[in-house]
């Protein structure tokens, strides 16, 4: 016991003793959190529009300015004619052009009805659908305070509830997604590159024929990257919760310990790809291309898995992040507890234990 | 003359890597039809899960209609609220529709009734879009109901705006027509960032660059001879691209390939320099790598590449403006999808010449021969 805690020791002060590198595994999950959690949101706000008022009339004029008002759009220019529609686009200078046609109150007056002409860049397909129902609804309200009130409405009023996270801000997506990617990225990358360069470098050797038995060698070379996930884990929480006003709803337990076995699942990660890699630039790029990528793309942190086609939904159930990342998201924002978690903790520590088979039984604690 | 042997040397331990040439080939092959598989945040068979207190015909009706919008899929019926909570905490629906008692009377009857959708929006996009589908099919319901009592001609209701939208450059509404182009533009960052980022600080690691150090070579003609290989990888891999997203995705940019690479030219130089520069700033390998990964990332989610810039608060779009991703994945977007010409682009091109002067200039100074 007393040569493994000098040997943890020893990994920390090569950890303690290199500031920069410490200073972004703990500064960088921090500023990531903050910044995408304040500066990301999915909600279609400030949405530019460029208004071809062929009408000039009190109508329309009245209905640019509720536009203008409204917090989804930004009146930014005024056409002259049809012709300028095209250029504008080009250049991005707008998203929607709302046409009025001539004499868009007389009809609207005499025939009851009158016709607005919205032209969405449909570039991005989720932003347009919502801009152009905003649009609408602006349109409706106005056709709707201009109707004489004997006329009986008929409409049902749906009355909309977002769960969970009603300003729709990406900091509820952003806080698991991240902790779910810098675990591994502290863990796993950390470890496996610590373990190479001792190899690299030669001074595995030393190590190995330490009296320590190997297993010990490497659990201290994991100790201090575990401690380091803890802080780590512990910051990015309370800057979710002071800073960034996303609580933990549920179970503050259940959350712990989901995270601690998906810290150990990383590291056994980590010490598979050392057992892999022979070099620490292999290590990087296979626990970077491998490894980081798959867990940005199908973890369901930037993007629903259900949206995706049936194979990568398969592939993504082999991607532990998916797991962590759902669990937290139950326990965190959801509100839920222990019971609702036990599936992903069940997967979560199958997948660690064959983790640390494959890799104890690729170990070599001979030198070749 | 001397940076000929320099760009001999680079490009021989490029190839002669185990690793390199492969990552350099497989990678986009593998990214391109990988991710716009998985990056699309279409919305579709959102789970739904209904508490009918009404069960009239009304009701029913109304149920059908969603059920045939395409939509929605019908997970569950819940005798109450509460269950269909739970039903939504267990993740088996996505939202409820909770239609109240009375619901088809006071339709016919008074003509104003109401439904609650509560929709799980811990993802704020399925959240967001699909309690909007919902609100859009409830109100298409409302208004043949309105047809039916009042038969009236279409459109001659009292004071009634029509609005007819139209949809250009992506009329099927594809989600790939808008990621492939710019995930082109994150292939290159991640080919084209990483690797000079690491190529620097592992000559500082293994100790080759002091003997490059030792050498009259000039600060500048070093720092060419690292970026020049990876501006012809990362036009190469480029043009992978341009050929994948043709054979796979029949996405033909409508505007012209001169642009296209014109643009490309430009934003391999700033990203390069910057990964230059990074590795000029670190000691190891393992602190290049983070801090690229960090800026990578940065870049990456705040470019308007995942979501609209125009919904970022202010201070947040100041960001896009000093973040050569965001002026690229621009141009791709507009001259691929909307034909757009040099001439419609001129601000972001000077924009990304500012970005390859300032990155390449710091990389250059930045580069230290004594240490």
């Amino acid at each position: 016991m007393e040569r493994f805690l000098s040997f943890a020791k020893k990994e920390l002060l090569h950890i303690l003793r290199d500031k920069r590198t410490m200073l972004l595994l703990l500064g960088m999950p921090i500023a990531q959190i903050v910044l995408f959690g304040f500066a990301i949101s999915t909600e279609v706000g400030n949405t530019k529009v460029a208004i071809l008022d062929l009408a000039r009339d009190e109508a329309s004029r009245r209905i640019e300015r509720d536009l203008d008002a409204s917090r989804y759009f930004e009146v930014v220019a005024h056409l002259e004619d049809a012709a300028e529609v095209e250029p504008l686009f080009r250049r991005g200078k707008a998203s929607l052009v709302v046409v009025f046609q001539d004499g868009f109150r007389e009809s609207l007056l005499r025939d009851g009805s009158a016709e607005i002409q919205l032209i969405a860049d449909a570039t991005d397909p989720n932003t347009a659908t919502v801009f152009l129902q905003y649009a609408t609804s602006v349109a409706t309200a106005y056709a709707r305070e201009n109707q004489p009130p004997a006329a009986a409405p008929v409409g049902i009023v749906p009355q909309v509830r977002l769960l969970y996270n009603p300003q729709l801000k990406g900091a509820y997506n952003f806080v698991p997604g991240v902790l779910g990617m810098m675990m591994l990225l502290v863990c796993a990358m950390m470890t496996s590159i610590s373990i190479v360069r001792e190899r690299e470098t030669g001074t595995m050797e030393v190590l190995l024929v330490s009296p320590v038995r190997p297993i010990f060698v490497i659990l201290a070379k994991m100790a201090p990257y575990f401690l380091l996930s803890c802080v780590n884990l512990a910051t990015v929480l309370l800057v979710s919760v002071f800073v960034l006003d996303v609580p933990v709803a549920g179970s503050l337990p259940a959350l712990v310990l989901v995270s601690f076995v998906y810290i150990l699942l990383a590291l056994a990660l980590g010490l598979l790809i050392s057992t892999i890699a022979a070099t620490q630039v292999a290590a990087m790029l296979v626990s970077g291309m491998a490894f980081m990528l798959p867990v940005i793309l199908l973890s369901g942190m930037m993007f629903p898995v259900e949206s995706m086609p049936a194979a990568l939904q398969w592939i993504s159930n082999a991607i532990p992040a998916r797991w962590y990342i759902a669990a937290v998201k139950d326990v965190m924002i959801k509100g839920l507890g222990f019971q609702s978690v036990a599936k992903e903790l069940a997967i979560l520590s199958g997948m660690t234990v064959f983790f640390v088979a494959v890799a104890l039984k690729n170990f070599k604690t001979r030198l070749e | 003359m001397i940076l000929r042997y320099l760009l001999e040397k680079e490009f021989k331990q490029i190839f002669r890597n185990r690793f390199l040439p492969r990552i350099i080939f497989a990678f986009p092959c593998v990214a391109l039809l990988v991710f716009p598989l998985a990056a699309n945040f279409e919305v579709r068979d959102i789970r739904l899960c209904l508490v009918d207190h009404d069960r009239s015909h009304a009701s029913s009706r109304l149920v059908r209609k969603i059920a045939a919008s395409g939509y929605f899929k019908l997970s569950r019926q819940a005798p109450d609220h509460r269950s269909a909570l739970s039903s939504v905490e267990s993740d088996e629906s996505d939202m409820v529709l909770q239609i109240p008692p009375g619901f088809g009377r006071d339709l016919v009857g008074t003509g104003t009734s109401r439904v609650t959708i509560s929709a799980n929006s811990v993802d704020g996009v399925k959240g967001g879009i699909g309690s909007a589908y919902l609100s859009g099919v409830v109100a298409g319901f409302a208004d043949e109901i309105r047809q039916e009592i009042h038969p009236e001609p279409a459109g001659a209701g009292p004071g009634r705006i029509e609005t007819v939208p139209r949809l250009r450059f992506n009329p099927h509404l594809r989600y790939e027509s808008m990621m492939v182009p710019a995930l082109m533009v994150m292939l290159l960052t991640m080919i084209c960032g990483f690797l000079p980022a690491l190529n620097i600080v592992s000559e500082k690691e293994k100790g080759t660059i002091e003997q490059i150090n030792v050498t009259p070579v000039g600060k500048s003609t070093f720092i060419l001879s690292k970026l020049l290989p990876y501006w012809l990888i990362g036009l190469l891999v480029m043009s992978i691209g341009l050929v994948i997203a043709r054979l796979v995705y029949g996405l033909v940019p409508l505007g012209s390939l001169g642009t296209i690479y014109l643009f490309a030219c430009l934003y391999i130089l700033a990203i390069s320099g910057f990964g230059l520069a990074i590795s000029n700033h670190s000691n190891t390998m393992q602190q290049a790598m983070f801090v690229m990964f960090f800026f990578v990332m940065v870049f990456n989610l705040m470019s308007g590449l995942f979501t609209p810039v125009s919904s970022m608060p202010e201070w947040a779009q100041a960001t896009t403006r000093i973040n050569p991703l965001s002026y690229f994945i621009e141009a791709m977007r507009c001259v691929y999808l909307k034909g757009s010409g040099f001439r419609d682009l001129q601000p972001q091109f000077l924009a990304l010449c500012a970005c390859a002067l300032v990155m390449n200039g710091w990389a250059v100074l930045s580069y230290r021969k004594t240490t």
